[in-house]
């Protein structure tokens, strides 16, 4: 019985939910401290997810952009590599799609692919020179990346805020045109036989028409599965983890690791570049706005790579409760005024926590080593 | 032309200070062998801490040390994690990204009526150089906070302490084989503690440090990766005290040419003047220092008694 309790402990999947749990209980804690009731307040966040198809879409719709991100930083993570710049790889794709977006105007069949083609490119150009960077000169990522992504966040102020693209009356670019847009359904719930068929249908209402209805939820899903066989089932996804565990060793075994820092590099920067991409078709304003600080798209993608521990399929689930947390911090400043950054101290209690149950696995060894020993006596 | 070579100085000094304030507590942090990419969290919560106990008790001095204070107990967090439970650098660095200006911005909040914005405080910390009184000549430009001498202390207090004390020769050991110094009889866990406890206290003070001399106030945007660029300016410095410092004057002087170029002269768009610090920084990084090279055990987690 304990055997099995202890084998069931030492699953990543267990140790993730006691930190969740943890993180809960801090917040929870925060709050009480605070004066604001924690019963009524993970009430409203659990409504605020789960009271209307609507929102649940949309903690769906929301999460797909961080699950790509978070797949990109876990992708270079299992290749040793640290990609802290998936926030300006984000950025500097949905920058070039929108360039593109906005520029062409071709049929949908080949204006689709070529937007998120152009922020996929976008996103890998950026990813690959910090790999480049590294392989050539021997520079930090992070250093580089960090720089990277201050070099995008302006960029993307400036094409927002120039002539050509800017939308007059406003901090941002135009919308792409509309053969761009990965919406499903668009046309049709717009128009009068749409409206009349889903106005007899609360559920598809809420879940079609009040929302940005798309699939790119399914493509990260897929993009998901893809990076997983990518990783563990082929040869190059060997050679990148060998590189990763110990460079030396893989140099030794012929493995050529500064030309796969660069292609890690490059893969990575175009996941997070997808997920920027996906971001500008899928989801209205489908354009850029000029930035004052971050939007954290990678940084969270960051976090929720952490969370699920750098295996992509973990980062599907970490992402939509990641998305579900962040949704209904949003709820919980409206509804009882408690400030919505408890959702982030909750996340960022939840990834120290996930950084210390690591810790678990090797506790209940010893606890197994010295009852085996008790055992014998 | 003098009073334009003026500015500039007075801008980058005062850039600069937090930068290095908190670059140098990521060198004795990662000297000892602890990864620290927390630095944005500390900072943030240093310069909550600087702007409410330096409004609340109209004392900016003491707004300050309570930055530092705070940023040390944030760093404890790291420390606990990272030495004691062993547990990933990375990770719990970057949780302390989220959770610092999560609960900085909380806390704003909850001590100044749901505003993220502190009410300014009654007077900055004091400037060591201001000449306003030289009105109408080119002097009056120079402007130089007491933090900028501070920052230069302490550059030359952890240079002094890593590089001529016994103690500085052990941290540095630390850094690139641990168990050695464990040989000598040091305890390596006590003196890691104290670098990150360190390392956090110099960090909270760069963010009492923006809330307290640049700004009077805390906001949401007041750090704003400034830890960030602290953590770039350790690896570009190569984990030197100086080279930090120089990398984070470097940082200041782009941010001055940004604020002069911007002054109307030139015709460039501002986005893409404030580009420049970056794209100048990565030219940097190709054509004078090249390959960054970390201590040896840096981000290992040493367990007494393992080969």
């Amino acid at each position: 019985m304990i055997e099995k309790i202890a084998k069931f402990l030492k699953t990543p999947f267990a140790c993730t939910s006691i930190a969740v749990v943890c993180g809960f209980m801090v917040a929870c804690g925060i709050l009480l401290v605070t004066g604001y009731s924690a019963s009524q307040s993970l009430a409203i966040m659990v409504n605020s997810v789960f009271s209307r198809p609507k929102f649940i879409v949309n903690v769906i719709l929301k999460s797909t952009p961080i699950i790509l991100t978070a797949l990109s930083v876990a992708f270079a993570f299992k290749a040793g590599l640290f990609n802290i710049g998936a926030e300006g790889q984000y950025i500097i794709s949905t920058v070039f799609a929108t360039i593109v977006g906005i520029l062409c105007d071709f049929h949908p069949a080949i204006q689709i692919p070529l937007v998120i083609l152009s922020g996929v490119a976008a996103g890998a150009i950026f990813g690959g020179l910090v790999g480049m960077l590294k392989s050539k000169f021997g520079i930090h990522e992070v250093l580089t990346s960090i720089m990277f992504n201050w070099i995008a966040l302006y960029f993307c102020n400036y094409i927002a805020l120039s002539e050509r693209f800017n939308k007059p009356d406003s901090d941002g670019s135009y919308p792409i045109n509309p053969s761009g847009f990965t919406l499903l359904l668009n046309d049709w719930k717009f128009s009068d036989q749409g409206r009349e068929f889903l106005r007899n249908n609360y559920f598809l209402n809420d879940v079609i028409l009040k929302t940005d209805f798309n699939l790119n939820f399914l493509v990260a899903v897929v993009v998901a599965v893809l990076s997983w066989v990518m990783i563990y089932k082929t040869k190059k996804g060997y050679e990148l983890r060998v590189a990763g565990l110990n460079p030396d060793a893989a140099q030794n075994a012929g493995i050529n690791v500064p030309r796969n820092i660069f292609y890690t590099m490059l893969i990575s920067g175009a996941l997070s570049g997808l997920a920027g991409a996906l971001s500008i078709t899928g989801t209205s304003l489908h354009g850029i706005q000029s930035l004052a600080m971050f939007e954290n798209y990678g940084f969270n993608g960051l976090s929720v790579a952490l969370i699920a521990g750098s295996s992509p399929v973990g980062c599907i689930f970490a992402g939509l409760m990641f998305s579900a947390l962040i949704y209904s911090g949003q709820s919980l400043q409206f509804k009882i005024g408690a400030p919505s950054e408890i959702v982030n101290i909750m996340i960022g209690v939840i990834v120290f926590f996930v950084a210390l149950v690591r810790i678990v696995p090797s506790l209940i060894n010893k606890f197994l080593e010295r009852k085996a020993k008790l055992d014998v006596k | 032309m003098l009073s334009n070579i003026l500015i500039a100085i007075s801008i980058t000094l005062m850039y600069s200070a937090p930068l290095t304030l908190a670059a140098m507590g990521g060198v004795i942090s990662e000297r000892s062998g602890i990864v620290n990419i927390g630095i944005e969290g500390m900072m943030s919560i240093g310069a909550l801490a600087g702007a409410t106990v330096g409004y609340f008790s109209n004392n900016a001095w003491l707004g300050l040390l309570c930055a530092g204070l705070a940023g040390a107990i944030m760093s404890l967090l790291h420390a606990v994690a990272s030495i004691t439970f062993k547990s990933d650098q990375t990770v719990s660095g970057i949780a302390l990204n989220l959770i610092g200006p999560g609960l900085a911005m909380f806390l704003s909040r909850y001590f100044f009526n749901g505003a993220t914005l502190t009410i300014p405080v009654p007077a900055k910390l004091p400037k060591i150089i201001s000449l306003k009184s030289l009105q109408n000549t080119a002097f009056s430009n120079l402007n130089i906070d007491v933090t900028v001498i501070l920052a230069v202390f302490v550059v030359t207090a952890t240079w002094f302490l890593l590089y001529k004390t016994k103690w500085g020769l052990r941290i540095r050991a630390m850094g690139e084989h641990p168990a050695a110094v464990d040989t000598l009889g040091v305890s390596v866990y006590k003196s890691r503690y104290f670098c990150v406890i360190a390392s956090g206290f110099l960090a909270g003070l760069g963010g009492g440090t923006v809330t307290l001399a640049i700004i009077s106030q805390f906001t949401p945007t007041a750090i704003s990766g400034q830890g960030f660029i602290a953590l770039a300016a350790v690896i570009f410095g190569k984990w030197r005290p100086f080279g930090a410092y120089l990398a984070c004057l470097l940082f200041g002087f782009s941010q001055a040419l940004v604020v002069m170029l911007g002054g109307g002269t030139v015709n460039i768009p501002s986005p893409l003047l404030a580009m420049i610090p970056y794209v100048l920084t990565i030219i940097m990084l190709i054509v004078f220092v090249g390959r960054s090279s970390a201590p040896k055990a840096s981000g290992v987690p040493y367990q007494k008694g393992e080969r």
